[in-house]
């Protein structure tokens, strides 16, 4: 007899929401799969997961995973996703968005939430420009790398976003190429078990917008670049971690324990209704 | 702890400030999140201190844009949530009020009114965001704004606004004034039993049963929360009742954008509350809110004194804006008298429902109210 084949994670995927709008080529289709093979693997209670997206190409994954998810306005991920899990600890909130997202229009949030050490988790899908809208020059944008809005060359300098994520005090900071699958699976089962503000950066290939103007026109060509650039090296200093076409350093680059806001804020809560019973 | 310290009851002497702030815990509300801005911080202090000794949350945020995001969260986490700024603040929360509004969650924005555009007076009283209540973020929708005039009523309306926000799922303004912030009057805080609180239409079927957006007859779709079993998605995009984008739908665009629109209008009726003082004969109207209408009922008191037929047609719900009440008015009267703190906003909705009957608008901007003196001299001017 014969019987329908099933991907074994297509449970974690809201059917009705495919085709994916994401080009051939495109890396986050990787991410998203590393991120459900790891929810399986840890076999997560989806009741209790909120997967959270802004805007962009990658904003669209919150409402790909078949679980409690929301697309927020442009920038505003993270600071929707602090509402979330103050109001509800026992929620696992977890954030699938942009480097534009997340680091121009949201900068702010992020780096407050990670001061805060507020346990949402983030990840980053960098592909160093502005998808969505057809290519524009972002806060990741490489040195004279081609874009619609750096048609001369680009002489903005880019975040290095590990660097950033680690100075403003993330317990748990991580950067993967989507080449790295088994390693980036891993690493988010790792985020997802973290105590307070974690976040890992995926460098991601854009072939139709960002290859294309800077010579990597397929998806294989930026895999490629990954390919001949990345190395693993754990628990290097991320300071001397920014992305150049030579060098893409990847691997865990902090992984502390840092008690985390929600759970301090809780035991403030009922400190204080202790001593007010004493009263 | 006793039970009485956890919500207040009885006679109080309090600022409007923590007036707002003890009627969001009356009403319920667990969470706030905001951002310090004069003349609003007194209700972020005040919950600052209150929120733990009833198990709420109070989280200040890095600005306002972040706040009322934080809040949406909350809400959709189902908690009662609220914000509170002022004009620069609410210029920053306009972006998600919008996604508040596109996602139907329900939540309660304070702001209490100072001088502007920009910076403007921080420290003194205005009207001049009553528009930007209604008009402020992109794209058509419909909100719901009140307008205290007293602390009494920062208490009670902060209750009121709560209650309309969970039964229509849309953002719930408070747009207090400076004046009525920072005032400290008697409030009456009658025991929680006999304050009325309404909550949101709770998921009623089965999680695979559950159509988010589904609206009932009312137009007010059910919703579910976070972590409560039913799996749903929410977006700022345009979306059809499963809640799935639906980005080049002409459809589905009208469907959703005239719902979220009509849920208001159609129940207008049962919003609005206005107050009406001396209208049955009144030959000249005041249109007066917020602090302003107290000096337009002396004023009007003092014309009857003067053997001239006036009277006060007190918006309570600025939006959806009392256009029947002021229609009906206008039918009767000579003349319609409008004083607000700014250079002629809700006098534009006035002027729209009055048609012919005319309609004289007394601006007043810094540092003090309208007068009673001010108001009467025009009341004599038209009586």
């Amino acid at each position: 007899m014969e019987t329908e084949m099933v991907h074994p994670l297509a449970k974690y995927l809201r059917e009705a929401m495919m085709p994916h709008i994401w080009c051939s080529g495109c890396g986050n289709g990787i991410i998203l799969n590393c991120f459900v093979q790891a929810v399986d693997e840890l076999q997560m209670d989806l009741n209790k997961l909120v997967v959270v997206s802004g805007i962009g190409c990658i904003g669209r994954a919150a409402g790909y995973v078949n679980t409690n998810s929301f697309h927020t306005t442009h920038g505003r991920p993270i600071a929707f996703a602090t509402g979330v899990k103050l109001a509800n600890p026992e929620l696992e909130v977890v954030i699938i968005s942009g480097d534009g997202d997340l680091f121009a229009i949201g900068g702010n949030h992020f780096i407050h939430a990670a001061r805060r050490n507020i346990g949402i988790k983030v990840i980053c899908a960098n592909n160093f420009n502005y998808g969505m809208t057809g290519g524009q020059q972002g806060p990741t944008t490489p040195i004279e790398a081609l874009t619609t809005t750096t048609p001369y060359g680009n002489i903005e300098h880019p975040f290095n976003l590990v660097h950033l994520a680690a100075a403003s005090g993330a317990t748990y900071v991580a950067r993967w190429t989507t080449l790295h699958v088994r390693r980036l699976t891993q690493s988010i089962k790792k985020l997802l078990q973290k105590e307070g503000f974690g976040f890992i950066e995926v460098v991601s290939p854009c072939p139709e917008i960002f290859g294309r103007y800077n010579k990597m026109r397929t998806g294989l060509e930026m895999m490629e670049w990954f390919r001949k650039a990345s190395m693993v090296e754990n628990f290097s200093d991320p300071a001397k971690a920014e992305i150049t076409p030579e060098r893409i350093v990847v691997g865990e680059f902090v992984d502390i324990g840092k008690v985390s806001y929600e759970k301090l804020l809780y035991e403030k809560i009922a400190e204080i209704n202790e001593k007010k019973m004493r009263w | 702890m006793s039970k009485k310290r956890l919500i207040l009851e009885g006679s109080h002497f309090m600022n409007g400030d923590v007036a707002c702030a003890e009627g969001a815990i009356a009403a319920g509300c667990r969470f706030f999140a905001g951002y310090p801005i004069t003349p609003a911080t007194e209700i972020a202090e005040h919950l600052a201190q209150r929120m733990p000794e009833v198990g709420g949350i109070y989280v200040q945020m890095e600005d306002e844009i972040a706040s009322i995001a934080a809040v949406i969260g909350a809400s959709y986490a189902g908690l009662k949530a609220m914000t509170a700024t002022s004009g620069p603040g609410f210029s920053l929360m306009q972006e998600n009020i919008g996604l508040a509004v596109m996602t139907e969650a329900p939540c309660v924005v304070v702001d209490v009114m100072r001088g502007g555009p920009s910076t403007g007076q921080p420290t003194l009283p205005g009207q001049q965001d009553v528009m930007q209540a209604k008009w402020g973020s992109h794209g058509d929708y419909e909100i719901i704004a009140l307008a205290p005039s007293s602390v009494q009523e920062m208490f009670d309306l902060t209750i009121e606004a709560f209650n309309l926000s969970e039964t229509y799922r849309v953002p719930a303004i408070l747009l207090a004034d400076e004046v009525v912030g920072h005032m400290w009057e008697k409030v009456v805080i009658p025991p929680a039993e006999k304050i009325k609180i309404l909550n949101r239409k709770k998921a009623n079927v089965p999680p695979e049963a559950y159509v988010p957006f589904m609206p009932d007859d009312d137009l007010v779709p059910p919703m579910a929360c976070f972590g409560e079993g039913y799996s749903f998605h929410a977006t700022g995009l345009t979306h059809d009742e499963h809640g799935y984008p639906q980005t080049s739908s002409s459809e589905a665009q009208q469907k959703l954008v005239q719902r979220l629109c009509d849920k208001i209008r159609k129940n207008a009726d049962k919003i609005i509350r206005v107050e009406e003082v001396m209208l049955d004969d009144a030959d000249v109207v005041v249109v007066a809110y917020g602090i302003v209408a107290r000096a337009a009922l002396s004023a009007v008191r003092k014309a009857r004194e003067k053997g001239i037929k006036a009277g006060l047609l007190r918006p309570i719900t600025l939006w959806p804006f009392p256009e029947k009440h002021v229609a009906k008015i206008a039918k009767q009267a000579k003349a319609i008298v409008v004083p607000e703190m700014n250079c002629g906003q809700l006098v534009r909705e006035v002027e729209r429902a009055a048609k012919e009957t005319p309609v004289a608008f007394l601006s007043k901007l810094g540092e003090e109210p309208h007068t009673p003196m001010e108001i009467f001299e025009v009341i004599r001017r038209n009586g």
